[in-house]
């Protein structure tokens, strides 16, 4: 890629999870969750990956991270913290780096989670919880240790006193909260945000969203940040990926996205997004049917069956992960010459 | 013409910690084929107010304290909450002349039945059809939904469907005995957009082919604002503001709903910085004295502490709770 301050490279990420039966187990087939997925992140940018429950967007994001091993693919992480003395930073191929390597890595790569109720452990005080990673990467002890902890707190809007209480005495906002100082404690560059708002109502969502943007500008934080809300996407992203059956459909700069659409899928699912105001003019498109099986994904162009424009030649031929012009990337044969409804908005 | 009138209805839930007054003072009214949007966030009242209808309150702990719920049919008016819900006269109305969907069609559909036999069970309970009409019926049923190969989905059990399938054979459960009222509480919240996208629209079909009104119950917005006619924002229990869904949408009065329009990211308008609302909604134990939303609201004064603003109209045919108004 042209840029120099790429924070993570991602290049041809495969994840099959087997499907096993019978007595021996066998593998009978594999679930393509992610197949074959290219995309980098420029430091200090949030890249936004969309698409609908079954896309392999959070297996994508854990891959990354390496929470689950990876079939194939690089994975190129620029890394401050293991450069060598004289160097500022160094690239490491995450998906082929050793335990220990591994884990000195995470302290520069974290993940915030979708639920906010079940990745605090109830047992622990909340100090305890922002501070377990300074422990596990012996970064800071005893009233240091604390000091940390309340400067994290405060950080994320909660008050230090809060560091003797529990998991359950907060609203889900709060706890999301939580989830966000436990992400910063390491002080790292890049946070994979799965879904962090969706379980929150309305008008928490919007106060954690300005928290993230916020710590972003305050920490020169990189984001990937997986949803399946386009509108909250569109407003946190300075690109946007969409993905369907473990494959990127479309990946450009956000504003480019959604008003220069180049994919009949991003079509599609920006115009079936529910805008609050009655008087919203965007022409709905029904695509028929389901997201078929990524057991047995369709021949040809993943998307063929439910696509309004699709050819013969899409049933047959695979089309490739190419770049239109000025990154903007698409998986479709007729990119070029297709005239997609974009979504025009005020300012 | 109405079809159903909603009166001071107020229902309380006798807890072991407390008093939780779920709804608190409602009133509305569904105009017959008409679509009412309820909007809230968890907790507000919406779903509790639904069931008050239905008649399916857990009593205890909860109860319907004070109230009237007017049911207007063939010209004439019944008060629901006077009505045993386990008796003969409310389950004559309940599945058949008032109809529920609900947000997870997985839990709400009963694993060991098949999908046909389901729907049936109310097409035989209500209209009196012997089992072969019943299943013709169910069959036709499935096709009206949308669902292809009918006569081979109605021998499939729920898990062999997607969601949206499930979803659509709810629906097609709800309006077999065509109801006049559909409430249909969350029923694309746990769906996908696209497939979210065909429930809607299918369901728009389907409220014009059978003539129902639908109390549609949601915490989203924008679903609303493409589904309703009239739209009532609720917190804690009461309903803050009430009118047609353009000048809810387009000239919010009430503090409550315009924070909430301006919390939310839309693609019709792009924000630099959304505005939250300050705070969380108050613990149902404590709820404040005066106005519920006072806590958090940029306009509070002095009188919000300490009393409750009654829902007046504003303007023109927009009704709202707020002392900005008085």
């Amino acid at each position: 890629m042209a840029s120099d301050n790429i924070l993570l490279d991602v290049k041809g990420l495969v994840k099959y999870f087997p499907v096993r039966k019978g007595v021996f187990r066998r593998t009978v087939a594999h679930v393509k969750a992610v197949d074959n997925v290219d995309m980098f992140i420029p430091e200090g940018e949030t890249l936004g990956l969309v698409g609908e429950s079954g896309c392999g967007k959070t297996t994508a994001g854990r891959s990354i991270l390496r929470l689950i091993e990876p079939t194939a693919g690089d994975i190129v992480f620029r890394s401050k913290k293991l450069a060598p003395g004289g160097e500022e930073s160094v690239e490491i191929d995450v998906a082929k780096v050793g335990r220990k390597e591994l884990k000195a890595l995470r302290r520069e790569m974290q993940i915030i989670f979708q639920d906010p109720y079940s990745s605090l452990n109830p047992r622990m005080t909340v100090g305890a919880i922002v501070g377990e990673p300074l422990l596990v990467h012996g970064m800071a002890k005893g009233a240091e240790r604390e000091d940390r902890v309340k400067a994290l707190l405060a950080a994320v809007g909660l008050k230090p006193d809060h560091m003797k209480r529990y998991p359950h005495e907060f609203s889900g906002g709060q706890r999301q909260r939580i989830g966000v100082a436990r992400a910063l404690a390491l002080d790292p560059q890049l946070i994979i945000c799965d879904e962090p708002v969706s379980a929150l109502d309305v008008s928490i969502q919007a106060q954690v969203i300005n928290l993230l943007e916020d710590l972003q500008g305050e920490f020169g934080l990189t984001y990937l940040f997986i949803a399946h809300d386009l509108s909250v996407v569109r407003h946190i992203s300075t690109r946007v990926a969409v993905m369907y059956l473990g494959k990127i459909a479309e990946l450009a700069q956000t504003e480019e996205l959604f008003t220069n659409p180049k994919h009949p899928y991003t079509e599609a699912l920006m115009s079936a997004v529910p805008v609050p105001d009655p008087a919203w003019s965007v022409e709905r498109i029904l695509l028929e049917g389901d997201v078929p099986s990524p057991v047995a994904p369709p021949s040809g162009c993943y998307f063929h069956p439910r696509c309004r424009y699709a050819k013969d030649i899409c049933k047959t031929d695979e089309p490739a992960y190419r770049d239109l012009g000025d990154l903007h990337f698409a998986t479709c044969h007729f990119a070029d010459s297709l005239d997609l409804q974009p979504i025009k908005s005020e300012e | 013409m109405p079809l159903i009138e909603v009166r001071g209805l107020k229902t309380y839930f006798y807890t072991e910690d407390g008093v939780v007054r779920a709804v608190d003072g409602v009133n509305y009214v569904i105009e017959q084929e008409k679509t009412l949007g309820v909007v809230g966030e968890s907790g507000c009242g919406k779903s509790v107010t639904a069931l008050s209808i239905m008649g399916l309150v857990q009593i205890p702990p909860g109860k319907i304290e004070e109230g009237e719920i007017l049911f207007h049919r063939d010209g004439k008016v019944m008060d629901l909450t006077k009505y045993d819900p386990k008796g003969r006269e409310m389950r004559a109305i309940r599945g058949n002349e008032i109809a529920m969907i609900f947000q997870e069609p997985m839990t709400s559909l009963n694993p060991v039945y098949t999908i046909g036999n389901q729907i049936m069970e109310a097409i035989i309970l209500h209209q009196k059809l012997d089992k072969a009409k019943a299943k013709q019926k169910a069959i036709d049923m499935l096709r009206e939904v949308g669902i292809p190969l009918p006569e081979q989905r109605v021998d499939e059990y729920p898990h062999q469907l997607s969601g949206g399938m499930r979803q659509r054979a709810m629906i097609a459960m709800a309006l077999s005995c065509n109801p006049s009222l559909l409430i249909a509480d969350e029923p694309t919240t746990a769906l996908d957009v696209t497939i979210q996208a065909q429930v809607l629209e299918l369901m728009n079909e389907l409220r014009r082919e059978f003539h129902a009104a639908i109390q549609f119950i949601t915490h989203d917005l924008g679903v609303i604002a493409g589904m309703a006619d009239h739209v009532v924002v609720m917190y804690l229990g009461r309903i803050v503001e009430g009118s047609t869904v353009d000048e809810v949408f387009h000239d919010p009065k009430h503090p409550y709903t315009q924070g909430l329009m301006n919390s939310i990211p839309s693609l019709a308008s792009r924000k630099d910085r959304l505005e939250p609302i300050k705070g969380v909604v108050p613990d149902p134990f404590e709820v404040p004295p005066g106005c519920g939303f006072e806590p958090r609201c940029p306009h509070a004064m002095e009188i919000c502490k300490t009393r409750m603003p009654d829902l007046t109209e504003v303007a023109p045919n927009h009704d709202a709770a707020c002392w900005l108004y008085v």
